[in-house]
């Protein structure tokens, strides 16, 4: 396939990159591309040059701190994460990640691009929702952080403007989450998926029924409270080849449940 | 520097060692690696299936990690190290080929490049997989013909393990 014509850039600092970004008006981050170049070749994205953020070793890697918050680098990819010792801090980080489409795209595809692309059928948004992450992002003039459930602002587009880079994730410690999905095949693309957190107050949050993910929280913790307040929040989810509005609307309660189940259950009850 | 590369239409300098061949090419940067490695440097066993990232047909391994090569750039391996299907036979063909013959574990053969790439780096990790390993490992490449049960014998088969009929 051939792309439109691009100029191409691989800056090793957070610094030259938002140089380029901000020198550029038409300039666009390249993360894994497992999303970016096939847009790129549909032509629904057009950058005029790309800014490959693959050699910047700042953007990688995962710290954990002593209370066990983590430190995740936007540009880890999932297999990296999955394999790091520090993430099985926050479990369903890695169990979920181990879900994403198969081995090669996990293999290149990263976290900061599975939240960046904001597309409402990905994994990490609402799980990131749901265990209440913080975003740092940068810009040429300084940094700000955004929680999670500001982060997503529509279908392909998030807090992170024109110009500006998602440099951090930081996942607070906990334990206590779940996830559920009911995908086109085994890992692939979610119809439906929820992910839900018991680390204090229950918190379940629903992906694929708009375009960002849908905060719920239920009364109680039993099936019941979950799926009325699924239905409560009288979703309009969109319909496409893989299920009408009514099907994932009927999904919603049941994977919501399904997550928010686990997560008690880890949570000892 | 990077610069010099924002012009769009510019091309630049790759330098590239495929199967143990060091080779330089000029490229766009919109070109995709597996043009690169098919109609530049004619290695033409990697193949294009769905040009969308689901079949798996085009995978290589890049610097000891299975990517599929028509989601990066050409650009984006300068300076890299890549190991198509053409790397695997020195002479004869490698076990796994040869288990893949074996077992029929092709048909039509389309998918069998990536298969063997997929499945090479999965014994590079994994010397002795379970069917469950080897299915998961696979699970990026699509197969039309052979529904996959005599792949995953072959894999097996391969890895020195006894595989059932």
């Amino acid at each position: 396939m051939l792309l439109r014509e691009v100029g191409y850039a691989r800056p090793r600092t957070t610094d030259e990159a938002l140089g380029l970004l901000g020198e550029y008006e038409g300039a666009r981050p390249l993360a894994g591309g497992q999303t970016l170049i096939n847009v790129m070749k549909a032509r629904a994205a057009a950058p005029d040059v790309l800014v490959d953020l693959n050699e910047i070793a700042e953007l990688k890697g995962i710290e954990l701190g002593a209370d066990g918050t983590l430190e995740i680098g936007p540009m880890t990819t999932t297999s990296e994460l999955i394999a790091a010792q520090e993430a099985r801090a926050r479990p369903i980080l890695v169990e979920v990640c181990s879900q994403i489409a198969d081995l090669q795209v996990r293999n290149r595809g990263t976290v900061g691009g599975n939240l960046c692309s904001s597309d409402p059928t990905n994994h990490l948004p609402p799980v990131m929702v749901a265990i209440g992450a913080r975003m740092t992002i940068a810009g040429q003039f300084g940094e700000r952080t955004v929680p999670a459930d500001e982060f997503f602002l529509g279908v392909y587009m998030t807090a992170v403007g024109p110009g500006e880079l998602l440099t951090k994730v930081t996942v607070p410690p906990g334990r206590s989450d779940g996830f559920s999905s009911v995908a086109v095949g085994k890992d692939g693309t979610c119809i439906v998926n929820a992910a839900a957190s018991a680390n204090g107050e229950l918190r379940v949050v629903l992906g694929c029924v708009g375009a960002v993910p849908e905060v719920i929280r239920p009364d109680g913790t039993d099936t019941e409270a979950v799926r009325s307040a699924v239905r409560a929040a009288q979703l309009t989810p969109p319909g496409d080849v893989h299920g009408s509005s009514e099907y994932r609307r009927a999904l919603a309660e049941v994977v919501a449940a399904r997550a928010a189940a686990q997560a008690t259950e880890r949570a000892g009850g | 520097m990077a610069a010099d590369r924002l012009a769009p239409a510019q091309a630049s300098r790759v330098t590239v060692e495929v199967n143990g061949t060091t080779y330089e090419r000029e490229v766009e940067s919109r070109r995709l690696l597996i043009h690169l490695l098919r109609d530049d440097l004619d290695l033409t066993g990697s193949h294009v299936g769905c040009d969308t990232g689901n079949c798996g047909a085009c995978s290589v391994i890049l610097d000891a990690t299975l990517v599929k090569s028509c989601m990066l750039l050409a650009v984006q391996v300068d300076g890299s190290s890549i190991e198509t299907v053409e790397g695997l036979a020195d002479g004869e063909l490698s076990p796994l080929q040869q288990a893949f013959s074996d077992h029929h574990a092709l048909q039509c053969g389309y998918c069998t490049p990536g298969m063997l790439m997929s499945a090479t780096a999965l014994l590079r990790e994994n010397p002795t997989p379970s069917d469950d390993e080897i299915a998961n490992a696979i699970q990026g490449n699509i197969c039309r013909c052979t529904g996959y049960w005599n792949i995953v014998k072959a894999v097996k088969a391969a890895s020195g393990q006894e595989v059932g009929e």
